[in-house]
């Protein structure tokens, strides 16, 4: 700080250098302020396609929404009395596969590369996870009708599942790869000073601390396969009746909401609106019961 | 959401107590779609045999066919002798309804139905006729003022027996198009985009001011699309209906000869009334059956169709078959399940 | 350090003295388990490749390297050449990837510092929400009411009043269906990918290192930009990386909106193909060997593809944290 007694007045030079930085402050402000509002733009244009399709499907759909649609199997057209009963099981039912084998595998491998980061077969699986998620649907539908299918000559909602749960896997591998990386050292160094093994550890500290974001990603994951139509219509198949068999075709709301979506009838149109608010809706439950459960006591960003 | 299962869960244990489990499986052609879920439905209703049948395309329901996951398959083309060849054994081929594809457009000043001929047609889709009011359009629809804008043209991107039926019509109508894009399920498109699905297509003329495509009969119908007045082999000028579906099949019937296999184009049928852009559709089955209690499933469920479901055929604009043929198809049936 | 593992138990409720320098049974059969389940993906993925590149080898021999350069694609005259759908795959994605970034990495960053505690979840969630909508309805979403507002006001205005109709990028007619059409469907599709892994990884970074920037005398975005995406930036690109595969990947919304023309434009607003909507257009209807082998040829190709692009990306991430480490 300059040296002036509170009486004195700033030199030239000491004013200059006050303009300079006030004038500095000004311009870092509206720096500032500009960049707050190009934030908001962003949150609202990403928002605003999410607002106009649930609107277009609640206006279209909503109306087919009463109780015959949650506990009839598909009719005919014409008929009054059609729903998507069995679909809505077909779909927790196939989620359920999905979630047995993508998440496990997902979450093991994201782990794994988390603690293993510098070795070779950590990277290689990090690509290959990568190279796995741009790997179109139907291409996994065909895989997994050539071993799962067709060895065993027929379709099953099992193996709509796995293939289902193989998409799952590169999203929740990242995900959680990141989500270990963000734990602090210090926490991980802490629970092994207490004398905790490195199994514990990992379970205990560092997977607890990340497991809201883990559960975000799976949850994320889920959501997108939970909506596949493709890799299902060679494996899942579909089912007109009610059944609840893992080893046979089972019915799929992405199944009936495309089926009906490319049929020529306004009803059934309507129904597949509907068929996609109540797949939503799954989702948005599946996601509360998930984030609640998981819901951090401790915020990770609250370490050092 | 355990109360969305519990519910969905009733609604299943209300609809398991119909005892049965699901007898057969079936995979094809999207076409007939809405046609077979409601006989497999009526029929599960009549006779509790549950028959789950799936749209996964014709080609798909000819590929699970010949791979034995599925007990029948159902195509809007018939198999290829190639594809005959790759079956496990020989498969017999029943025509069930009768399609016709329409040919719609957006001119929103006609009041008219457009008059086309296969020529006409053939000339817009390869893009030598660009402008609807291109001579060779005002030469046959005298007094009709069509706008000096260009066609748009919209055809399917995605493999489909609508795309075969129409190019079989072209590629016999016009030897520019049997030498140019051909006969196919997809083909490779001079002008024109393509959009997925009859309801792509649908959707993309309804939007687009002078656009002009192909649809299935159904789509036109149901969404009140206008439809073009193709000329027949006859040399009038037919609108696709269901009638004149029927009449297409008809007029072919009576040139078939005994021994048919059925794989028969009606394409620019004979007879007045008959409207050229017609076809089957088929179900396809083993005639060879190793499970005995399928091969009866299957024979009560082709005679129940044959008698009863055909009657429910024009109720959602799909053509029935012509009665000469039915009691020809009856007899063909039972010699299902008869070994080779 | 050789401990034997004498277990003190010092009361009832801590855990076990033991050396951590021992490998008990636990450590064992944890690393065990970590490191099957961290096989399944190469193994998968091995799987997958070879499964299609037997099918898809036919095709490829019968080509060659014009399977890859030419624009023809005839089934009927059983002709095939990809190269249309591999132009069109790259430049969808790369469109999808510029506008999906910057979007969900704006939403998270704000999410992450600006937003009230209240709005957090809320809109958190909504934007996940934008991975529950099948693509089914993604697609028929786009036909029904992307498409008409595309083609009217937006392509128009796009090419006629701001006068981009002069550069190659947007010349030609506007029926609606296009590459313009299907990097925004596509955009819409990933945001959610990027946004919640940057999220996540933006709310992880130590409160500290916001506090030292604004106790400095940084402005809130200074304090943003210069100690909190730094210390993001690799977590948002592998989030980034993510979105990228899926937009390489995905076949139904996209095929519903792209025009399905096999014809290579540098107009965004003409129609064009992608790789993956190539086959899922004609899978189901293809019954020719050697149709069903070009199939799954290109499946093969997009495999390739997907990746040399990723490895860029990889080599990208590299780059970058190299860069960090050295400016640190």
């Amino acid at each position: 700080m300059s040296a002036g007694a509170a009486a004195s007045r700033p030199s030239d030079r000491q004013r200059a250098v006050r303009d300079r930085t006030r004038r500095g402050l000004a311009r870092r402000k509206v720096v500032n302020g500009i960049m707050l509002g190009v934030l908001g733009l962003c949150v609202v244009l990403v928002t605003l396609p999410l607002v106009l399709i649930l609107a277009h499907l609640l206006r279209t759909g909503a109306g087919a929404l009463d109780v015959a649609f949650f506990t009839r199997m598909p009719a005919p057209v014409g008929e009054r009395e059609g729903g998507m009963a069995n679909a809505i099981v077909g779909t927790l039912i196939l989620v359920g596969v999905a979630a047995a084998v993508g998440v496990p595998v997902g979450v093991g491998a994201g782990v794994y590369v988390a603690e293993r980061r510098g070795s070779w077969l950590a990277t290689t699986v990090r690509f290959l996870s990568d190279v796995l998620n741009g790997l179109p649907s139907i291409v996994m539908g065909i895989f997994a009708w050539q071993f799962l299918v067709r060895p065993v000559g027929h379709f099953s909602a099992l193996s709509g599942g796995v293939a289902l749960g193989a998409m799952m896997i590169p999203m929740v591998t990242r995900t959680t790869e990141e989500m270990v990386r963000t734990v602090p050292v210090s926490l991980r160094e802490a629970a092994l000073a207490l004398g905790y093994p490195r199994w514990r550890t990992a379970l205990v500290v560092v997977l607890r601390t990340a497991s809201a974001g883990i559960v975000t990603g799976a949850l994320v994951a889920l959501a997108r396969v939970a909506g596949e139509t493709a890799p299902l219509l060679f494996t899942a198949f579909g089912n007109q009746f009610w059944s609840t068999n893992v080893t046979q075709p089972i019915a799929a709301l992405p199944l009936q909401i495309f089926t009906y979506a490319i049929s020529p009838y306004d009803d059934w149109h309507r129904l597949a609106w509907a068929g996609a608010l109540v797949l939503i809706a799954i989702i948005l439950v599946l996601s509360l019961i998930a984030r609640a459960a998981t819901r951090n006591r401790f915020d990770a960003s609250a370490g050092a | 959401m355990l109360l969305l299962a519990t519910v969905a869960a009733c609604g299943g244990a209300r609809e398991q107590s119909s005892r049965s489990s699901v007898a057969l499986t079936g995979a094809g052609a999207t076409f007939p779609y809405p046609i077979y879920s409601k006989w497999f439905a009526d029929y599960a209703r009549q006779s509790g045999v549950k028959i789950n049948y799936q749209s996964i395309g014709s080609g798909g329901g000819i590929r699970q066919l010949s791979e034995g996951t599925v007990d029948f398959g159902a195509s809007d083309a018939p198999m290829t002798d190639a594809e005959l060849k790759a079956a496990k054994g020989p498969v017999m081929h029943f025509p069930t309804v009768i399609g016709a594809v329409a040919v719609t457009y957006n001119l929103s000043a006609l009041r008219a139905p457009l008059r086309l001929t296969g020529g006409v047609l053939a000339g817009i889709f390869l893009g030598q006729i660009r402008k609807w009011n291109d001579s060779r359009i005002t030469a046959i629809n005298p007094g009709v003022a069509l706008p000096a804008t260009d066609i748009l043209v919209a055809h399917r991107s995605d493999g489909s027996g609508t795309t075969y039926i129409f190019s079989d019509f072209l590629s016999t109508v016009s030897l520019d198009w049997s030498q140019g894009p051909g006969r196919g399920k997809e083909l490779s498109w001079p002008v024109g985009i393509g959009a997925k699905g009859n309801e792509g297509v649908a959707g993309q003329v309804k939007q687009t001011p002078g656009a002009i495509g192909y649809v299935e009969l159904a789509y036109a119908r149901q969404n009140s699309l206008p439809t073009a007045a193709v000329q027949n082999a006859s040399g009038a000028y037919v609108e696709p209906s269901v009638e004149s579906a029927t009449a297409a099949a008809a007029g072919e019937a009576t040139t078939l000869p005994a021994n048919t296999d059925y794989r028969v184009s009606i394409v620019n049928a004979p007879g007045a009334g008959a409207y050229p852009i017609a076809s089957f559709t088929w179900l396809l089955v083993y005639r060879g059956q190793a499970d005995s209690a399928k091969a009866a499933h299957l024979k009560a469920f082709l005679h129940w169709y044959l008698t009863t479901g055909e009657q429910s055929a024009a109720s959602l604009d799909y053509a029935p078959l012509p009665p000469a043929m039915i009691q020809r198809l009856s007899t063909r049936v039972d010699s299902l399940g008869t070994g080779t | 350090m050789a401990i034997a593992p004498q277990i003190v138990r010092a009361d009832a409720g801590t855990p076990p003295l033991v050396s951590i320098h021992d490998r008990g049974l636990g450590d064992v059969v944890y690393r065990g388990v970590i490191l099957f389940f961290a096989l399944c993906v190469p193994l998968l993925v091995v799987l997958v490749a070879w499964e299609i590149a037997r099918a898809g080898w036919p095709a490829l021999h019968r080509f060659g390297f014009s399977f890859l350069t030419s624009s023809e694609w005839n089934p009927v005259k059983q002709i095939f050449g990809a190269a249309p759908a591999i132009y069109g795959t790259l430049v969808s994605s790369a469109i999808a990837l510029a506008l999906a970034a910057s979007l969900a990495i704006g939403v998270s960053v704000w999410l992450s510092e600006f937003s009230p505690r209240s709005l957090r979840q809320p809109v958190a969630f909504l934007v996940d929400l934008l991975a529950a909508i099948p693509s089914v309805v993604y697609g028929l979403w786009g036909i029904f009411v992307l498409l008409p507002v595309l083609r009217d006001p937006v392509m128009p205005f796009l090419r006629d009043r701001l006068g981009l109709g002069h550069t190659a990028f947007f010349a030609g007619p506007a029926y609606g269906p296009s590459m313009l059409a299907a990097g925004l469907i596509l955009a819409i599709m990933i945001l959610p990918y990027i946004a919640s892994v940057s999220r996540e990884v933006l709310l992880a970074v130590p409160r500290s290192q916001r506090e030292a920037a604004l106790a400095l005398g940084a402005t809130r975005w200074e304090a943003i930009w210069h100690a909190v995406l730094p210390h993001a930036r690799t977590g948002i690109l592998g989030g980034v990386i993510l979105g990228l595969g899926r937009a390489l990947g995905e076949t139904m919304a996209v095929t519903m909106v792209i025009g399905n023309r096999p014809e290579i434009s540098a107009s965004l607003l003409a129609p064009g193909y992608t790789m993956a909507s190539l086959i899922a257009n004609e899978f189901s209807e293809a019954s020719s060997d050697a149709h069903l082998s070009a199939l799954m040829a290109v499946g093969f190709t997009l495999f390739v593809i997907t990746i040399v692009v990723n490895a860029a990306a990889r080599w990208l991430v590299w780059r970058v944290e190299r860069g960090a480490r050295v400016s640190a």
